[in-house]
């Protein structure tokens, strides 16, 4: 006999405020989710990198060594190394168990995006440097210098890579095919990403707007506008499951809109500055936010992890 | 080894070559003969018989028909109904490779043998006669004697009932026998009929008026197509001469001059005498004869020629060169026809009865002696740079000369006014300036502005809004930006020719400039403006103005001892390429204006060739998508540099100005700007959706400017676009 099917839960939100952690580094620039979501990492003004635990919200662990603030930060995805950037025009491959540098490259300032065995670093004369994390060499393998103006975002999908141009312009590498995709957006990219399926692209660009592009075709497949993203640099994501859309905004508040109507769904108040940085955890329903010097976390039942965080 | 490779080249190889052995393979066993097998084209196999079982194998396994062989299945018989005769004919099993062009029993259309003549024909068997000399196998007709067929040919059947006989020719019967072979006398090979013998003559001593004769039966020309490589009129050896050890002729002539083979072919007197049958030595020396001196034919050669054209003919006493009437003399008894001509008649020719009319060759023309076979180019001179008397000469010399300095070397180095006087066209009635195009008031304003604000000394040093009037402040302008007087004080008296010439491009435009030295050596203030050409446009004549006087400045002539020491460039630099993606971006306003509208997806994509770096392929896990390819990044190519399109983003973030008035103007310079560039060797292309765009950016309009050299140097020292007074008025 067959059991019913349960029944399709509506997709949760964020909603709940389950911690705020006082990061005590200054501003904190970017916060980041690592590759399974466990853990966090928050890049402060006052040079120093911190990795916390997630579900805790206790440090584990401060690596310091640039020069300047920190601005962006990722993690490998066997969790064995954090790379980051600074503005110090540097960035450093930091060993995660030791907190020692491994590597250190002295490029352009701008931010860093690690995977495996290479890694890519955006920088601010509007290159792209992608680096051998193997080898010892100190050039980069590969300078993508299409762009005509800084790069502010970078992301890497199985084989493709993915910039987005302050000339507003959203490049698409893709290596398999040996074609580069230029989508002309003509206002000024702060971020890009892609979606889980891999098959969209999300522009967040300083006309206030997000578009949700396909990625084959460069139709433009939503548009969602309400938030304030008019000087600053600020981060979108999708949602664990693309089921919504996600950015920050200039007003404290961060927009969560529906992906398939593009009809807001939630406006999450933050606070009552600018909403730096968020990263939203890659399986479960949890976001990050980061807004001065601190980084909250926020998931779709509070009660239930506040209590068993508490006992 | 190695020579033996090299001369391998050298020679023409046949076949499909072994395989060359690997020393490691081993050897491969040869396919025994049972497994070797043969297939016709349709695939069957064919088995190989032994030499004398014979040929292929028939039928199927050497069974006919079927795996049993013969089913004689339709074979029954009984006694009230016999077995039907069966009629079998050989090509009943046949099959079609048999019955093929190759096989046993081709099919073609052939005479069948009621028409076929068979019967004997004495005039066949007497060409057959005269071919069988020829052949290589003396006699070969001698088979086709013996068998003699029963029957003759329906052919010869039907002429026999019309009355005709062996022998006889077919035709209407004549009164006489009119070829006497005596009485008329042939120049000419003409084939005499055989039958034609001197006996013959006597019987016709009587002949009745009222008998009418059959006609003379005619050989038939022989129409044997020549085989062989040999030349014309080629006859091996006569086996029958040489080697059967006739008594008569010892010595063999392979040369015969006085073609004694016709004698023989046509069957004259002196025909061998011998005995038919079969009496060769080689079958021994019989007991009744006595013949046996000579048992074993020898043959010498000394019976041959060994050298061409043998012994002299006649009694040696001229040889070769014997004059004709000697020859003539001699040969009085033979046929006179021959003497005359001392080499070989070739077989089925006739010497020709009247000789070759003699064609007139003309000898080409005696060339000069100092005459050099390379023609030299006399360079075109133009009128203004000489003297005038060396003009007058050279006009009167040729006709090439340049006329009025405009050389045209090319229409696209003629200006619009050089144009229009070719096509013979009026000059324009219309608006020579902006200014003419704008309301009076407009233009009063611009006036006060132009007065009340100075003007700028760096052409971009921002958008001025001052306007000159027409003529008057264009001079004005000019006047206050280029002292004359320093102009004219660094010319001074110069003496000799003038080196420095910087238009050389643009003859007229040289001359122009040579008429505004003279001008300013003989210091005339109004140098300037009297040289230049009045049909010019107001734009064209600003800009030439400028230009007159920045080369005046700049090509001062040195002293002459320090000139001497310098020699000019050639030719300016002629790198006018910068490397440029080879895939360009499509135009940015179409894409605006596609965002706008918010259709994103073709109109707003470019995709290019992208070559990532092989070991980003290898970290990524993906194949390089481009193999061999040694580029990486974007492709890129050379592109001219003063194309506009290049520089299309330079000008960026400029706008347009948006008011009417600025918008005309620069339609209007736009357009003589174009005149202008049209003129010009640097310019490239005239965009030629220009009227689409109507002129909204104001950075196309910068691309005009930039398409001289010197703007081009300016722009590389800091984006300043100016060579045109005027226009940076606009901005």
């Amino acid at each position: 006999m067959a059991f019913p099917l349960p029944k399709p839960q509506a997709p949760q939100l964020p909603q709940h405020l389950l911690r705020t952690i006082d990061c005590q580094q200054g501003a904190v620039r970017a916060v980041r989710f690592n590759a399974d979501g466990n853990y966090l990492l928050s890049c402060g003004s006052d040079k120093s990198l911190k990795l916390w635990s997630a579900s805790r919200g206790t440090p584990l662990k401060t690596y310091s060594g640039h020069g300047y603030e920190v601005l962006d930060a990722d993690g490998s995805y066997d969790n064995s190394q954090i790379c980051s950037c600074s503005s110090d025009k540097t960035v450093i491959l930091w060993d995660v168990a030791t907190g020692q540098v491994s590597r250190k490259l002295r490029g352009h300032a701008g931010v860093s995006c690690a995977v495996d065995d290479f890694l890519l670093h955006r920088s601010i004369d509007g290159t792209v440097r992608c680096w051998d994390t193997r080898s010892r060499r100190f050039e980069p393998i590969q300078v993508l210098d299409e762009a005509r103006d800084s790069i502010s975002s970078v992301k890497v999908a199985q084989h493709e890579l993915l910039t987005g141009s302050v000339d507003g312009r959203l490049r698409r590498y893709d290596l398999r095919m040996g074609q580069l995709y230029v989508d002309f957006i003509n206002s000024p990219i702060t971020c890009v990403c892609f979606s889980q399926d891999g098959q969209c692209t999300l522009t967040s660009t300083l006309d206030s707007t997000v578009r949700l592009l396909d990625k084959s075709t460069g139709e433009m497949l939503g548009e969602y506008t309400g938030h304030k993203m008019k000087g600053y640099k600020l981060d979108c994501c999708l949602s664990g499951k693309d089921t919504h859309v996600l950015s920050c905004s200039e007003d404290g508040h961060v927009y969560c809109w529906d992906l398939v109507e593009g009809s807001l769904s939630l406006k999450l108040p933050v606070g009552k500055a600018v909403v730096q940085s968020l990263s939203f955890h890659p399986t479960e329903t949890r976001l990050l936010t980061a807004m001065e010097g601190r980084v909250q976390v926020w998931g779709a039942e509070p009660e239930e992890t506040e209590e068993a965080m508490a006992t | 080894m190695a020579s033996d490779n090299d001369s391998d080249e050298d020679f023409v190889t046949y076949g499909t070559p072994l395989e060359p052995l690997e020393e490691d393979e081993p050897l491969r066993k040869p396919v025994p003969l049972h497994e070797q097998t043969v297939k016709d084209e349709k695939g069957r196999f064919q088995r190989f018989h032994g030499a004398f079982t014979g040929g292929f194998s028939a039928g199927y396994f050497n069974t006919v028909g079927s795996k049993e062989g013969w089913t004689p299945s339709s074979f029954v018989s009984s006694r009230q109904q016999k077995a039907e005769k069966q009629h079998a004919r050989p090509e009943d099993f046949m099959d079609e490779e048999d019955l093929s062009e190759h096989g046993i029993a081709p099919r073609e259309i052939t005479t069948s043998k009621e028409f076929s003549s068979s019967r004997r024909d004495l005039a066949r068997e007497k060409a057959q006669a005269i071919s069988a000399l020829s052949a290589p196998i003396p006699g070969d007709t001698l088979l086709e004697e013996l068998i003699a067929p029963a029957r003759s040919s329906i052919g010869v059947e039907l002429l026999r009932r019309m009355g005709w006989k062996e022998g006889q020719g077919v035709g209407p019967r004549v009164k006489r026998r009119t070829n006497r072979q005596k009485t008329a006398r042939v120049y000419g090979c003409a084939p005499r009929p055989a039958g034609s013998e001197d006996s013959e003559d006597s019987d016709e001593e009587f002949a009745p008026e009222n008998v009418t004769f059959a006609p003379k039966d005619v050989t038939p020309m022989d129409f044997s197509p020549k085989v062989g490589v040999q030349g014309l009129g080629y006859r091996g050896l006569d086996p029958g001469l040489a080697l059967v050890g006739r008594s008569a002729p010892k010595h063999i002539d392979l040369f015969n001059l006085q073609s004694d083979r016709n004698s023989q072919l046509f069957g004259d007197k002196q025909q061998h005498t011998h005995r038919g049958g079969v009496a060769g030595q080689a079958f021994g020396v019989g007991a009744l004869e006595d013949d046996d001196e000579d048992i074993y034919q020898r043959d010498a050669l000394s019976n041959y020629d060994t050298v061409l054209g043998g012994e002299e003919p006649g009694d040696g006493l001229y040889g070769w060169t014997a004059p004709q009437q000697y020859t003539k003399k001699k040969a009085l008894h033979r046929v006179t026809f021959y003497s005359v001509y001392l080499g070989k008649i070739l077989e089925g020719f006739t010497l020709a009865s009247k000789s070759a009319e003699e064609k007139t060759i003309f000898p080409p023309p005696s060339l000069p002696r100092d005459y050099r076979p390379v023609h030299y180019f006399r360079p075109v001179v133009d009128v203004s740079s000489v003297s005038p008397a060396l003009a007058d000469a050279l006009r009167a010399s040729r006709g090439q000369l340049v006329q009025g300095g405009d050389q045209s070397g090319g229409r696209h180095q003629l200006d619009s006014s050089q144009r229009r006087a070719l096509l013979g066209e009026t000059a324009l009635q219309g608006h020579s300036s902006v200014m003419d195009l704008l309301r009076s008031e407009d233009r009063e304003r611009l006036v006060n502005l132009c007065k009340s604000s100075n003007l700028p000394s760096s052409p971009v040093s921002g958008p001025h809004t001052t306007l000159p009037s027409p003529g008057a402040l264009a001079k004005s302008s000019l006047s206050s930006r280029f002292q004359p007087k320093e102009v004219l004080a660094s010319w001074p008296d110069i003496q000799g020719s003038q080196t420095f010439r910087p238009f050389e491009e643009n003859p007229s435009k040289q001359a122009r400039y040579d008429l505004y030295l003279r001008r300013l050596k003989q210091g005339d203030k109004d140098a300037l403006e009297a040289s230049l050409d009045p049909n010019m446009t107001e734009w064209e004549k600003s800009r030439e103005r400028e230009e007159f006087v920045r080369a005046s400045i700049l090509y001062r002539p040195s002293s002459s001892s320090l000139a001497s020491r310098f020699t000019r460039g050639k030719h300016q630099e002629d790198d006018n390429t910068v490397e440029v993606s080879q895939d360009q971006e499509a135009d940015v306003d179409d894409k605006q204006a596609a965002v706008t509208m918010k259709m994103f997806g073709k109109l707003t994509r470019d995709s290019f060739q992208w070559h990532p770096d092989k070991l980003l392929c290898k970290r990524f896990n993906v194949p390089d998508p481009y193999p061999g390819s040694s580029t990486v990044g974007l492709l890129k190519v050379k592109r001219d540099k003063f194309s506009v399109f290049n520089f299309l983003t330079v000008a960026g973030n400029l706008e347009t100005p948006g008011t009417p008035f600025c918008r005309a103007a620069i339609i209007h310079l736009l357009f003589s700007a174009a005149r202008r560039c049209c003129c010009t060797r640097h310019m490239i292309t005239f965009p030629p959706n220009l009227h689409i765009v109507e002129f909204q950016n104001l950075k196309i309009f910068l691309e005009f400017c930039v398409h001289k050299k010197e703007s081009i140097r300016k722009s590389k020292q800091g984006m300043r676009f100016g060579i045109l007074p005027q226009i940076y008025l606009f901005f």
